[in-house]
Parts: C-alpha cells; structure tokens; sequence
C-alpha cells in the first residue's frame, strides 16, 4: 500500500495531547510515524501533501447520519452521502437504521458494509433495537454486532414501551452496544393521527401548526434514566440522539452526577437556530426533534461549553427536493448536515463563542469514537487509522447547497458563513476528498 | 443552574432569525399582517365604490381576465362570494376543487398550481386545509395568491369583512384608518380560537387599529400561549367578563374535523360559553355578534342570537363580496404595474 507524507501542518490531537507543528506519516492505513517537522525519513514513493499553514487533526466522526440505503437512494445513497461526509472533514459515519427494509438483521448491516456500496469513508451501522423499528420485539444484538453494527437504536421513532427499553437496555449491555434513544413520547406528538410539526410555542400558534412540546422529549429522556438506574448492570449505556430542549440536558446532567453512563450528542441546528427559523413555513427548517425556543437553543450553548454535551452529531437527514416542495405539514422530517457542521462549529463555537480549537474538535473526533467504542479512531495517535481532516482554519467560505455532493440539499445553512476549509480528508490512508483550492 | 438563562459571563451573539425569505407579488394577500393600514383603508374605500357601482361598468374593470379559485376544503361563503367579486368585475372564473380534479389523484398543490398558471390563471384564490399551504402556492407559482384560507393559520379576507363590519356599526364615516381608529374597542373572540384562522387573522389585525382583542374559550380550545400572539392580545376565560367589556363579540363554530381526537364536553361548553339571549342582554346588551360562519345553531349560539337585533351575521357575508372584489382587483391590477420586487 502507499505512502503519504503529511508535512509541516500544526497537528492537534486532542486525546493524544498534541497540539504543535509536526510530519505525519501514514502508511498500509494506519498512522507510522509522527516527528517534528523535517524529521520524517523520505519514504521511497510516498505522496507528500503539503499542510503547511493548515491543521492536521483526527477525522471528523459523525455518530448520527441516515444514508437512506437500503431503499432510498433517491434521497442519498451510501456513496454520495458518504462523498459529501468526506468533503465535510468526516472519515467515520454511524447509519442510523431507518431505511427500506429496516435495518434490523445482520444481512441488511453486511449489505451497508459491502465495498459495492461505494463508500469513501468507514461506515459504521447502528441496528434498529426492535424488529422493524415498532417498539415490540428485541433484535438479537450479538448478531448484530459480529455483522459490524456499533449500536442500536430505532432512530426516527422511540422505543416507548417502559418494559421494551428496559429490556432493550439491558440485552445491549450484555454485548457491550450503547442504545440511542430518540426521544419523542409519540403520544405527545403525534395525537388522533395528526403529527406536530414544529415546536409548541407562540410560534407555532401564530403560524397555526401543531406543537410538539418540550416534555416530549424531556419526559422520555427522563424515563429512560430511570431505567438505567434501575439496572443493576453498570455496563448499560444510554445515549440521547439529538437533545433539543433544556430540561432533557438537564435530566442527562443529573444523571451523570448520579454515576450513571448516560451521554447525549447535539446537533448544529439545534445549538445555532430557534424555532423562528421556520419563518414562513421553510421545510428546511422542519425536522424531529423541532428547533426549539430559544432559551432551549441557548441551554444547548451552555451545555456544549461545558462540557455536558459529548457529541456533535448532524443528524443528516437528506430529502428529495419534491418531498420539501410541500405544505409544512406533509413535509418529512430533516435536513443535511454533513457539509456544514464542520464550518458551522468552527464559525459559532470556536470563533465566535471562543471554544477552544481542541475541544471543538474532541466533539467532532474523540467523543464520538469512545462513545461508540470506535477503537483506533479520534485519535492519530501511532498505530491508529489513519482517518486525518487537514484543514485551514483561518479560510472563510459561503455554503452553496446546490454544489453539495449529497443527493440532496435540503438545509437551512445555504449562504451561511463558515470557517474552516476542508482540504483533505483522508480516510484509512487514502484521500476522500480533495479540495479545488 | 438556571437551564433558561444565559450566564452573563459569556457574551453569546447566536445567527439572527433572518426576515422574509422571498418578496411577494405585490397583489398576494397571504396574512392580515402583511397590509399596511393605508393598504386597508384602501381596500376598504374601493369596496365600498365597487359595491355601489353600475355592474355593467363594474364588469369591465376586469374583463376577460382569468381568476382561478382552488379549494381543498368545502366553503360556502367564501367560495361564493370570490366568485362573485370576479365576475361582479367581468373576471372569468374557474374552481378547481379537491375531489372533482386530479388532485384526487395525487397532484400535488405546486403541479396544481403550476398548471393553472398554464391555463392562464393570473390570480389564485386558495383555500387550503394546510397552514402556510398559500406562502408554498406563492413562492412556486409567482403568481398574486389571495389567501381564502390556510389550515389553522390566517382567512385574512375575512378579517377585512369583519373589519368592515365592526367599522359601519362602531365607527361609522371612516374613511382613514389610524392605530387610533379602534381605540376603546374590545372585542372578544369566543370558541375554538385554536384551530381558527379567522381568530389569527383578526388578532393580528384588530390591535395594529387600536382595538383590544380578548380571547374567550376552554383551555383546550385557547391554550394560554396565545396571549403571546401579539400586542393588544389577552385571554379571558370568563365569557360574561368578557362580555361586560365588549362592543363586538364575535362567536366560532367549534371544528369537529381539526379536533384531532381531543374530547370536549359539548354540554359543558354549551353552558360556559355558548351565546344565548339572557346572556347577551344581561352582559353586552348594545355589543354587534358576529359570526364568520358557518353557524351550528344551538352549539356556539342560540337561533335566538344568530337571528337578533344585535346580530349582524348576514352583513358579513354581504361585506365579503364587496371586499373580495377590492381584493381580487388589487390581485390583478398590482400584477399589470410590473409584478414581483
């Protein structure tokens, strides 16, 4: 296998405690060597990048992303999604499994897996908790997980029954998977067969659409925590898809106090806009959970400056135009996140809310790999993948969604500000991604 | 720690909530808020010389041109009296309904709308049972849309005929509207204000001239949010206290079809709010009653009320016609002054 030579970036690796100008040398996939600048021996036939003036940082990992295949590929498929992963600075993505079929058997997790998919990256399935995602029926995990799946999760619904989580808690336990709620009491939201489709505030009052209130999340959240503690198996992990409202942040604060494995993630939109985004009815700005007040948006804030939140996750939810060009209501649920998240945390959380470059990046890197159990990955510590984001952090750039590599460009983050250019992504020693520039 | 406030220390700046995505077709009426009061007073003034105009002149002010009226919900007076404004103007009109057009088989509102564009139609009238459905019709037709109604968002042609009603009874020759005109004027809002566009497009309305708007209902049906709405807005679960304030009471069916499953006692409701004669001598005995209709005649009101001297219901489906010609007008004239910003 080749060489590549990344020479005279400023490398941070914040969980192995680097952050100074050094070489990197990756080799058959896996980092070989890093030295102070100009001391790396010339490999016979190694690709040398030039990172001079740029970043070298572990890759991007996305632990929350639909791929929508299998059965969706109009939508995204695993080969364009990943693609517009890579130019977002992502080496890893965890696919979420709410596709056609539900991927709730070791044959649809292989089939994610296969090379034929077309993946730049490493994917990393999460399997659905129950058969078909309903809520009923526990999957047999440790099949699961020796077809490759990193978690499970019925992502897009609950899993609602008190008994079914706590089951579902403790068989992924046993085989060492995290469980990801998405937390929606469903019997809040969605009421005589009508679905809210936005936050229930004066926003959505004014604009007449029903409302999804914060104890939806909240209450779920709180149930779940319950459950946990209830387990005597300290091995039990929950983790908390895209929290969106304060007192589910809240709940996840107490519970980590108390001792407990309990870890949630947060997704740009909800910590950058509020339910007044939704304007005059954009479903770019329609997705589950809603944007929220914004004393919940500012809560998300807080709790990522202090370290409660473990995660930035997208959520990246790609949708065919047709599907957007409708009544809010008949809308699906969410929007793509892969490109922007990168630029958007460096823009907001870095530069303008002065997180610390490290940090930003442990969000994006290392946490997410530890929290699924990602070994050898967040870090570019030797002997890990090599899974590298070389970026410049001082370019500033406008997102422009109709030259995204996604299938689709429903995003409320179209002629945003970032910071931070992508100029390679490298993913297990090869290049995913290259920018023009 | 405070989960709904923001520490001092840090000064967080978060992206600002940015204004209206696209510009509108300067003849669309989407919402009530979109009119300026000299905008209103306009409309208002060209209602009343259409209504009064020779209808053979009158019917050369639009001669000829297309007017498309497309319903996805059943209407009697709005339907109607669209229609008869357009043509009262010599417009031609056609209906597309929901269940006798391809709707039925699945087209969507943008292809619905794109195709009566190609069929020539130089204004649609919407009336749609899902709210913002008239700001999608806009952005892909780039035709003007005149709102008739968008789930449980605005009818703000209804707020104009209400307006126009309240005025003759309240404030008789105005010609100019103020933020003054309406001073001292309560009006109450009674019933099922949560799945009511026409509660939203008066709330919005009502308190830019002046009036003080109270919101009258159960708390199923007026969550106690919606005296965030707006200025000049409040809710007041009392009926007969809110009567006793009242120049305008205006009463709304309760919608069965939006319900969603929520159980309401009707018996319960009847008693705490329904309109009936004692009540109404006893706390607004000079108010007006209005009702945008239609009428479920012992529910919301008694016959007695509905048929009274204080009820100026059927005025308001007069008033409708005139101020949906002064609207489909503007639909059309503003179009042939050069279109969209």
């Amino acid at each position: 296998m080749t060489a590549l030579v990344i020479r005279g970036g400023h490398l941070i690796d914040p969980a192995a405690g680097i952050d100074s100008l050094k070489d990197v040398l990756l080799k058959d996939g896996r980092v070989a060597e890093i030295a102070a600048p100009g001391k790396l021996k010339p490999a016979d036939g190694a690709e040398v990048l030039d990172a001079t003036g740029l970043t070298v940082a572990p890759g991007l990992i996305d632990m929350h992303v639909h791929l929508r295949e299998p059965g969706q590929g109009y939508k995204e498929t695993i080969a364009t999604g990943t693609a517009a992963a890579a130019a977002g600075g992502f080496t890893s993505a965890a696919a979420m499994p709410n596709t056609a079929p539900v991927n709730d058997s070791p044959e649809v997790t292989r089939w994610m897996l296969a090379p034929e998919r077309g993946a730049v990256i490493r994917v990393f399935p999460i399997a659905a908790a129950t058969r078909g995602s309903k809520g009923e029926t526990i999957n047999d995990f440790a099949a699961l997980k020796s077809a490759g799946a990193v978690a499970v999760s019925d992502d897009g619904l609950p899993i609602l029954k008190d008994s079914v989580m706590r089951e579902t808690l403790a068989a992924a336990a046993r085989v060492g998977l995290s469980v990801i709620q998405h937390a929606e009491d469903t019997r809040l939201t969605q009421v005589g067969g009508k679905n809210a489709s936005m936050n229930l505030g004066p926003t959505s009052f004014r604009l007449g659409l029903r409302g999804w209130p914060n104890e939806a999340e909240s209450g779920i959240v709180e149930r779940d925590i319950r459950l946990v503690s209830e387990l005597r198996d300290a091995r039990a992990h929950l983790h908390v898809a895209h929290t969106s409202t304060a007192a589910a942040l809240n709940a996840v604060r107490q519970a980590r106090r108390n001792g407990l494995r309990v870890t949630c993630e947060v997704a740009p939109h909800h910590f950058l806009l509020t339910d007044e985004h939704v304007g005059f009815y954009d479903t770019n700005a329609k997705m589950c959970p809603p944007l929220r007040a914004a004393a919940d948006r500012d809560a998300m804030i807080e709790a990522i400056l202090d370290g409660v939140v473990d995660a930035i996750a997208t959520d990246h939810a790609p949708h065919a135009v047709h599907e957007k060009e409708v009544e809010f209501e008949n809308a699906p649920n969410g929007i793509t996140g892969l490109e922007t998240a990168f630029g958007l945390c460096l823009h907001w959380l870095h530069k303008e809310w002065k997180m610390p470059l490290g940090r930003v990046l442990s969000l994006l890197s290392a946490q997410p790999a530890a929290l699924l159990n990602l070994k050898g990955r967040g870090t570019l510590a030797v002997g890990s993948f090599a899974d590298v984001v070389i970026f410049d952090p001082r370019a500033e750039w406008t997102y422009n969604a109709r030259q995204t590599k996604s299938k689709s460009r429903n995003t409320p983050f179209d002629g945003w500000k970032m910071q931070g250019k992508v100029r390679w992504t490298i993913s297990e020693g090869r290049i995913a991604y290259k920018s023009e520039v | 720690m405070n989960p709904t406030a923001t520490p001092a220390r840090r000064q967080l700046h978060p992206p600002p909530v940015p204004a209206s995505p696209f510009p509108y077709h300067p003849g669309s009426l989407l919402s009530a808020q979109d009119l300026t009061l000299d905008c209103v007073s306009h409309i208002l003034a060209r209602a009343t010389v259409l209504e009064s105009q020779d209808p053979l002149a009158r019917c050369r002010i639009l001669a000829k041109r297309r007017v498309a009226l497309l319903f996805y919900e059943s209407s009697t007076r709005t339907r109607t009296s669209f229609e008869l404004a357009a043509k009262g103007l010599g417009a031609d009109t056609t209906l597309v309904s929901s269940l006798s057009s391809s709707i039925e088989k699945g087209e969507t509102l943008k292809d619905t709308g794109l195709t009566l564009r190609a069929l020539g139609a130089e204004a649609i009238i919407l009336r749609h049972n899902s709210s913002g459905a008239a700001w999608l019709l806009e952005s892909e037709t780039r035709l003007p849309v005149l709102n008739a109604g968008d789930g449980m968002h605005e009818h703000p042609t209804q707020a104009l005929l209400d307006l126009r009603t309240m005025l003759a009874h309240l404030r008789p020759g105005t010609e100019t509207l103020t933020p003054e005109t309406l001073a001292g004027v309560t009006v109450t809002i009674v019933g099922d204000i949560l799945h009511s566009r026409v509660a939203r497009s008066n709330m919005v309305l009502l308190p830019r001239l002046g009036a003080r708007v109270l919101l009258c209902g159960p708390k199923e049906l007026l969550p106690e949010l919606a005296a965030q709405a707006g200025p000049g807005i409040a809710v007041e679960r009392d009926f007969n206290a809110a009567l006793h304030q009242s120049q305008a009471v205006m009463m709304l069916r309760i919608q069965a079809e939006r319900l969603a499953g929520q159980q309401l006692d009707l018996e319960e409701y009847k008693a705490n709010y329904q309109l009936h004669g004692p009540r109404l001598a006893a706390h607004a005995p000079t108010a007006i009653v209005l009702h945008p209709g239609p009428i479920i005649r012992g529910l919301e009101v008694t016959a007695g009320v509905a048929d009274g001297p204080q009820s100026v219901i059927l005025e308001q489906v007069r008033n409708g016609v005139a101020i949906r010609m002064a609207v489909v007008e503007r639909a059309l004239t503003a179009s042939q002054q050069g279109g969209r910003a």
